[in-house]
């Protein structure tokens, strides 16, 4: 009996504390709320702006966002979901747990892009990254690293992001051929990692001659460690994007709140925390514009599927990429 | 000592079919054996309700080719893992047991650590020694022969045998130090030279260790996740546990990731079903407890011993000693927010193991008293159980009562105590049936009951099983990272995750350091446990 009073007596006093700030919670990855990513700096600045409390709740990667939302359903307390890319929102859109942005404005972005849904806050190009001082001459084209004797380390597509990612640029690139294209670079490809980071650590320990991530790595290594060394090599025949997005939830119970944060994501309090933090092109250029060594790698033609296309394409590669590589 | 009275008349080997006398239900291991049944029926429910949970949100089992192709790939390369590391730990026990040598402390706690690395950091150690540029093809190339890869099949067997070569040569060495120091003497006043010595005394002592051994290794292998993924070379080593993970990760085929986790907790119970019937007591009776002294064959005998000793140290603390040479130049600057985390790692890791020590010592002592497939079962599923499975069940049960994130740190806990069981109750089960062999009759007829009981004889005599385990629960739930996963809010975040956050962002340096302090974390509740067991039965 005791506790009952105590519980409701807590409850009263816990309801108008509540009720002063409206929380709005962001459902992201890991690394976007770590103390070294963007989400410290992009709370400070939303939370000057907005009164309210922004919380950001992590959940693995961007692919375990997609199953989390899909895990919690109609009942998620997350008001926003960021970090999604654009080989999974055809999959969330499909959930119908998402609600139009209604944000006209124009990215940074090297291809159009319109999805009701699904915002842009970051991209970047897909490249094969390599140290300058052990490999001068890097191959210009998927044929020409085939062709060599490199040795390469990549993600599994079924567990990450930028594996997923390579998948889409050789199907994109190559169409019909890119079964061949996997045939041919087989003994070329050391392992396949789980994710980004285990991939990126082996080929640092010099496990494999190239990884692949992004254009922007090299500049991680320029800005953070003074290190010029690290390239990505650039392919004549494109480079495939990562377009980082972020939506709304349909049965978010602050859609007022959540509007204005993503109105917020693509102005400078947002944009410029982004190409130190996630080491990606800000979706909208910040008034300071970019970071040394962003320009030293740019692709001179960009790929990239629409959501639709990669979602009908993603079976059949990956069953062309696991025939390719099983051996 | 205070078991020593007890001893001597009770050194004679019980017979098998013994009668058991009759004993009270609520009495002492009586009243242990009720216990054990609910704490079974509650694991098998902790282990069981979540993979239900997550079946029922899907639709239908199917399972195609590239599945059982997993499937099939998992159970070789786990039964492949499991024969070489238990083969291989027979000499290197057998030497550690009948050796005295200089620094053989130190070596046999510094067995206990590669068990303890978190996957990715012994993957990059073992890089260090056995990848393109370790140390091993830089000796190769010096001498011009050609060089090696670690990619690929070998390169998983060399990892797996990397991880539990020592715990196979802990639980081995147990097994030869629990030979009765008396039988030991029989056999030299008897004139037994080493074949001898291995048909009557090592034999039967293996008999019954080996298949406990195999067993939990082989568990271990079949749902290794981050070592087969990396060092595999490719989509041919796929594992159950990776299409599980694409399962629920990429497709959000809930069906089947159960269908998968249901394969896999079968293949488990084939697995121990085998081992138990393989199984038998090696029946030598109880000793006075003095320190078992083997005789140390000399000549070509000795020369095997010392390699046998010196190879395996050498496989073991090379990888080790590039992991700490990695991680000390970033101590100095690490994030702060690694303090923190380590500490919610220390007590999410006390508190599992805790829990754990007491659940397996009360199923090891019933089964030991009665023989229980319930309580076997029970206390072996869990090794099988994928641990994205039983967060993502978890997750299902609990989100609709409260925010997962406010009971992230609980759930590790009951995750960590699940998952870790079944190592314990492996390392308990041996001696505690020599004690209810040895003791049983003697304690009943006392009336030696509860409480008493405990104190005075199951406490001081499995007070190093007891050590090594916790050492081990406590270890293993350092650096468990399955369960919190899904769970973790920003202000739960345990050392693993905080590791996992740093390499998702370039700083790897600061990562090596974080994984420094999280082996030396571990390794230390690890030898802090093992000491104290091994000084309590001293």
């Amino acid at each position: 009996m005791k506790t009952t009073l105590l519980a409701a007596g807590l409850v009263i006093i816990a309801v108008p504390a509540m009720a002063e700030t409206p929380v709005l919670t962001v459902l992201t990855y890991d690394s976007f709320t770590s103390e070294w990513g963007p989400g410290p700096a992009i709370e400070k600045a939303f939370e000057a702006t907005c009164a309210c409390d922004l919380q950001f709740v992590p959940a693995g990667d961007g692919a375990a966002l997609l199953a989390r939302i899909q895990l919690e359903g109609a009942a998620s307390d997350a008001d926003v979901v960021l970090g999604l890319d654009t080989s999974l929102t055809a999959a969330a859109g499909a959930t119908g747990l998402f609600a139009p942005h209604g944000v006209t404005a124009t990215t940074t972005l090297p291809v159009d892009f319109a999805d009701p849904l699904f915002l842009p806050f970051d991209w970047g190009w897909f490249a094969f990254v390599h140290d300058k001082t052990k490999l001068a001459e890097a191959p210009t084209s998927f044929d020409a690293l085939a062709a060599s004797d490199l040795k390469i380390v990549i993600q599994d597509p079924r567990s990450s992001t930028p594996g997923l990612g390579l998948l889409m640029w050789v199907k994109a690139a190559h169409g019909d051929r890119a079964g061949e294209i996997w045939e041919a670079l087989a003994d070329n490809i050391v392992t396949v990692t789980p994710g980004w980071s285990e991939a990126y650590g082996l080929f640092l320990e010099g496990e494999a001659d190239m990884v692949l991530s992004y254009t922007t790595s090299p500049a991680y290594h320029l800005i953070a460690e003074s290190d010029d060394t690290k390239a990505a090599a650039l392919f004549d025949e494109g480079h495939y994007l990562q377009v980082e997005v972020a939506g709304k939830l349909a049965a978010t119970d602050q859609p007022a709140l959540a509007d204005q944060f993503l109105a917020f994501m693509l102005s400078d309090g947002f944009q410029s925390v982004i190409p130190q933090t996630n080491w990606m092109y800000p979706a909208a250029m910040p008034e300071a514009g970019l970071p040394e060594g962003f320009d030293a790698f740019r692709p001179a033609k960009s790929l990239l599927l629409s959501p639709e296309e990669a979602q009908a394409a993603r079976d059949a590669a990956l069953a062309e990429w696991q025939a390719a590589l099983a051996r | 000592m205070a078991s020593g009275a007890g001893a001597l008349t009770l050194a004679t080997p019980t017979p098998p079919g013994a009668r058991r006398l009759p004993t009270p239900l609520w009495g002492g291991a009586g009243g242990g054996g009720a216990l054990a049944a609910c704490l079974a029926v509650i694991l098998l429910a902790l282990v069981l309700a979540p993979l239900a949970a997550v079946a029922l949100r899907g639709t239908g089992l199917s399972l195609g080719p590239a599945d059982w192709a997993a499937v099939r790939f998992t159970v070789t390369q786990a039964a492949l893992s499991s024969l070489i590391a238990t083969v291989l730990a027979i000499p290197v026990a057998r030497a550690l047991a009948r050796r005295r040598f200089f620094g053989r402390g130190v070596l046999v706690t510094l067995m206990g650590a590669p068990f303890l690395l978190p996957a990715v950091v012994a993957v990059l150690g073992l890089l260090a020694v056995f990848g393109r540029s370790g140390l091993l093809n830089r000796v190769l190339e010096a001498l011009g022969l050609p060089t090696i890869s670690i990619f690929g099949l070998g390169g998983v067997l060399v990892a797996h045998v990397f991880l539990n070569l020592p715990l196979a040569v802990r639980m081995i060495l147990q097994g030869w130090l629990s030979i009765p120091a008396e039988r030991v003497r029989l056999a030299q006043s008897l004139g037994f030279g080493p074949a001898e010595t291995l048909r009557h005394l090592e034999w039967p002592m293996l008999r019954e260790v080996l298949p406990g051994v195999a067993l939990v290794i082989l568990v271990i292998c079949l749902t290794s996740f981050a070592v087969v993924l990396t060092l595999g070379g490719g989509p041919a080593a796929t594992t159950i546990e990776l299409a599980i993970y694409q399962a629920v990760r990429f497709d959000f085929d809930l069906a089947r990731a159960a269908g998968l986790a249901g394969v896999q907790v079968v293949i488990c119970a084939l697995a121990a079903l085998a081992a138990w019937k393989v199984v038998r007591p090696a029946g030598f009776g109880a000793g006075l407890d003095r320190q078992v002294a083997f005789t140390a064959p000399g000549g070509w005998r000795k020369l095997v011993d010392g390699a046998a000793i010196t190879a395996a140290t050498l496989f073991l603390i090379l990888p080790l000693l590039a992991v700490a040479l990695r991680g000390v130049p970033g101590l100095a600057d690490l994030p702060p927010s690694v303090l923190p985390a380590a500490l919610r790692s220390m007590v999410v890791a006390l508190t599992s193991a805790a829990v754990t020590t007491v659940a397996a010592l009360l199923l090891a002592l019933a089964v030991a008293r009665r023989p229980s497939a319930l309580i076997e079962g029970a206390a072996t599923l869990p090794l099988a159980t994928s641990g994205l499975v039983l967060g993502t069940g978890l997750f299902l049960i609990v989100q609709p009562y409260t925010p997962p994130m406010t009971v992230a740190l609980p759930v590790t806990i009951l995750v960590n105590t699940a998952l870790t069981l079944p190592f314990l109750y492996r390392i308990l089960l041996p001696q505690a049936r020599a004690l209810q062999a040895d003791y049983g009759r003697l304690s009943d007829s006392l009336g030696l009951q509860g409480w008493a009981r405990a104190r005075w004889l199951v406490l001081p005599r499995l007070a190093q099983p007891l050590g090594f385990g916790a050492g081990i629960a406590a270890a293993l739930s350092m650096g468990d990272l399955g369960a919190i996963a899904l769970f973790a809010g920003d202000q739960q975040a345990t050392l693993p995750l905080v590791i996992q956050q740093l390499t998702g962002a370039y700083r790897l340096e600061a990562a090596a350091s974080a994984s420094l302090i999280l082996v030396t974390l571990s390794f230390a509740l690890f030898w802090a446990c093992d000491a104290g067991g091994r000084r309590a039965a001293a």
